[in-house]
């Protein structure tokens, strides 16, 4: 069911594909975090985020086969990420703590519509994104790497 | 009126994969048709008449929007639909690695 | 500092879950000592809030700094400690067992990460006051919970653990349908909020087919009977530490108390709803104790006399009359705690003999003394034999059903308590006494960490009749009564002490 030969070039899909991922990848991944920062002056945010940027990730695996991906983004290094974000979300809620509640908006607000501005929202966004983006990655990777004996019935 | 029709005639189609069919994906094809039509349902009850989009830019008026709360309320339980998604398919390639099949009659050891 | 109290209760189990997930791979023992740490803290803190609602009252804690009915608040009134003290100790014995229990298996942080989670969603449905926000860890717990019962994956888990997915999943499904209509009609989210508008707006169909919903949704959560299929092949199927949290506090957290909560406080409770859940509960006594007589596998009897005894608790509960509450959440609280020690027994059961079969076993009273003397004490105690604790909330419902002239349901439930009888003698004729078995001669007695839960329990079992003493049943039962008696006071207590 997978590809298990070292060969890269007999790995993953055609020159076409290889070679459009190339040029489009890095685009899908500076896309996936400006909607991260400015998830809280346009629709979008830590999920939505999340989810391109590990769709850019599992772009590069589809077109690369499993090697090349991993070498950019290995399963320990997915499954860090993914705690370290929750810890940093959990970390920021009860920093709130200080101001008096649980989750309170304690940073410096600035003006609105700013990029800069609105307290612990783009923190939080960065939080979720780390979280999502590495979990849904990870996801994808496991199930790929699950290795079913082909059964003769 | 009738857009909520349809979105009950979508959960009805959802609940008819679930109940009836044999394939084990075909069943989580079913919960993911279950879990559109009522987040579909949802973000439908907000609508106000001729509103907009409830984002607001620089230097603009609010008046007229739709309801925003529905819209966050749906993105949470597209996230949890994923997590059940991602779940349940794992489930479903390990059981075809205990048992060799996907055909949910032939999966039947617990019985009584 | 006292209400800063309540956002613990969700922020330890999920911060623990987090770290264990970390650094539990690297560090050894770490997953370990650290799961009981943190299910130590939140035993204190639940015994803490005991204290804080004597002298506060209710208590609302704003989460954010947003004034309801704009923001998420969390509500500490009696109703909330009671279920939390049940939740967070009954968790806390599950750990120190599955200390040694879970060495059979294999990644032991993966389990922690995932208890402390499902932990954490049980603490964040009980506490929360915002319907949406019950919804979110309602769905945390599940998931949580799906992937536990799948935990070792053999056969016949992964089978029960999709069962119970798409079963759960549906139930999940209508909770939001219902969720979305309430929402529509009343343009407000938090639970005081919309029994505000409710008692003022006189809902008529609509409310009617959203308490359908809820019934259909919750009483799958809480395994009534026409929604029960799931429960007996996914409590078995897991280890036994989970198992215990299953059967002993997952289906009263998600489903009794949240139905209880949905229908005595927002909804509003009437003579209908309040018949259909009497009619179900006394279905779920009946068929859930028939099922369990002919069982062989003691998990699987055990499951389905989980279902038998969340029928008297329902029973209890939608009777509406103070009696009636007051039995149920105390059988609540005995049904927590005798059906986790048997559930714990029958996992010491399997790791010292292998088998889960009652015809294999026989005779082990003399190899494993702690097992089966703590199992009778559980057996006599959920039977309701006197002066254990399982006597006298069983009593309580029979009397608060003959006080209410339900003569029907009190001689149902007289029935089912005979029955229960039956089958757990027959439990412990097969199990424990009687000839040992040439394959059984080698066995030994459980490691430490199992046989102190067990003790535990089983003095809890004991001595669970003192709540009825005067004095302290006015502390502590009497006031989660009273919670659920004066349904209507709810909105009223949560605005009153926001000011």
């Amino acid at each position: 069911m997978v590809n298990k030969t070292g060969d890269s070039d007999k790995q993953g899909m055609t020159l076409i594909v290889k070679t459009i991922t190339r040029l489009t990848v890095g685009l899908i991944l500076l896309y996936g975090i400006y909607i991260v920062l400015h998830g809280h002056l346009s629709p979008g945010g830590g999920f939505a985020g999340g989810v391109i940027i590990a769709l850019s990730f599992i772009h590069l695996m589809l077109a690369f086969g499993k090697d090349l991906a991993l070498r950019k983004l290995s399963r320990g290094a997915a499954s860090f990420f993914e705690s370290f974000g929750a810890i940093m979300f959990l970390a920021i809620a009860l920093l709130g703590f200080t101001g008096g509640y649980f989750f309170f908006n304690l940073f410096f607000k600035g003006k609105p519509f700013n990029l800069f501005s609105a307290g612990i929202i783009p923190l939080c966004n960065i939080a979720i994104c780390l979280k999502v983006g590495a979990g849904l990655f990870a996801v994808f990777v496991a199930l790929i790497l699950l290795e079913i004996p082909i059964r003769k019935e | 009126m009738i857009i909520y029709l349809m979105c009950l005639i979508l959960f009805c189609v959802g609940v008819y994969c679930i109940l009836v069919k044999k394939n084990l994906i075909k069943i989580i094809i079913g919960i993911g048709i279950v879990e559109y039509a009522v987040n579909l349902f949802f973000i439908l009850v907000g609508y106000r008449l001729r509103g907009r989009a409830p984002i607001l830019a620089k230097e603009q008026v609010i008046q007229n929007m739709v309801d925003p709360l529905p819209q966050a309320l749906v993105l949470t339980a597209i996230v949890i639909g994923l997590a059940i998604t991602a779940l349940i398919v794992a489930i479903a390639m390990r059981l075809y690695e205990k048992y060799g099949t996907f055909d949910i009659t032939k999966i039947r050891r617990l019985k009584g | 500092m006292g209400s800063n109290l309540l956002p613990l209760f969700v922020a330890i189990p999920l911060g623990s879950a987090f770290l264990v997930s970390l650094l539990g791979k690297k560090l050894r023992g770490f997953a370990d000592t650290f799961s009981n740490v943190a299910t130590f803290s939140l035993v204190s803190l639940s015994l803490l809030s005991l204290l804080l609602i004597r002298s506060l009252g209710t208590v609302v804690y704003k989460v954010g700094g947003w004034i309801p009915p704009l923001g998420i608040c969390m509500v500490l009134d009696s109703l909330t400690t009671f279920m939390l003290v049940t939740v967070n100790l009954i968790s806390f014995l599950v750990t120190i067992y599955s200390i040694s229990y879970m060495e059979r298996y294999t990644a032991k942080w993966k389990f922690y990460t995932l208890f402390l989670l499902m932990l954490a969603g049980m603490n964040g449905v009980i506490v929360t006051g915002d319907i949406f926000n019950l919804f979110v860890f309602l769905e945390i717990a599940s998931i949580s919970s799906y992937a536990l019962v799948a935990f070792g994956v053999e056969h016949e888990e992964l089978e029960a653990s999709f069962k119970y997915v798409v079963m759960g999943s549906v139930a999940s499904t209508f909770i939001l349908l219902g969720i979305a209509l309430l929402y529509s009609y009343t343009s407000s989210l938090n639970m005081a909020d919309i029994s505000r508008t409710l008692a003022q707006k006189a809902g008529g169909r609509l409310v009617f087919f959203v308490s359908a919903l809820f019934i259909m949704g919750f009483g799958l959560k809480a395994a009534l009977v026409p929604f029960h299929a799931w429960l007996p092949d996914a409590h078995p199927s897991a280890p036994a530490p989970i198992s215990a949290m299953l059967s002993g506090v997952l289906i009263k957290a998600l489903g009794v108390y949240a139905l209880a909560r949905i229908f005595f406080n927002v909804l509003g409770i009437t003579a209908k709803s309040s018949s259909i859940l009497m009619v179900l509960g006394a279905i779920s006594m009946v068929l859930g104790g028939l099922l369990a007589l002919g069982q062989e596998d003691i998990k699987r009897l055990f499951a389905y006399s989980s279902i038998s005894q969340i029928g008297y608790v329902v029973l209890g509960i939608s009777m509406g009359t103070t009696l009636g509450i007051l039995a149920g959440l105390f059988h609540l609280f005995n049904h927590a705690a005798f059906k986790s020690l048997l559930f714990l027994n029958s996992g010491s059961i399997e790791y010292a003999t292998g088998t889960r079969d009652l015809r294999k076993m026989g005779g082990l009273t003399s190899k494993m003394p702690v097992t089966s003397y703590s199992s009778l004490v559980g057996s006599m105690s959920i039977s309701g034999i006197p002066p254990l604790s399982g006597f006298w909330s069983k009593l309580l419902v029979i009397v608060a059903a003959i006080q209410a002239k339900h003569f029907v349901f009190a001689s149902i439930a007289v029935l089912v308590s005979i029955l229960t009888l039956a089958y757990y003698l027959k439990v412990q004729r097969l199990a424990f006494f009687g000839e040992l078995r040439s394959t059984l001669t080698g066995i030994k007695e459980v490691p430490l960490t199992m046989k102190l839960s067990m003790i535990i329990l089983s003095l809890i079992c004991i001595f669970g009749g003192l709540l009825l003493l005067p004095g302290v049943q006015k502390n502590f039962l009497n006031l989660a009564t009273g919670i659920l008696v004066n349904g209507n006071n709810y909105a009223r207590a949560i605005f009153g002490s926001m000011k």
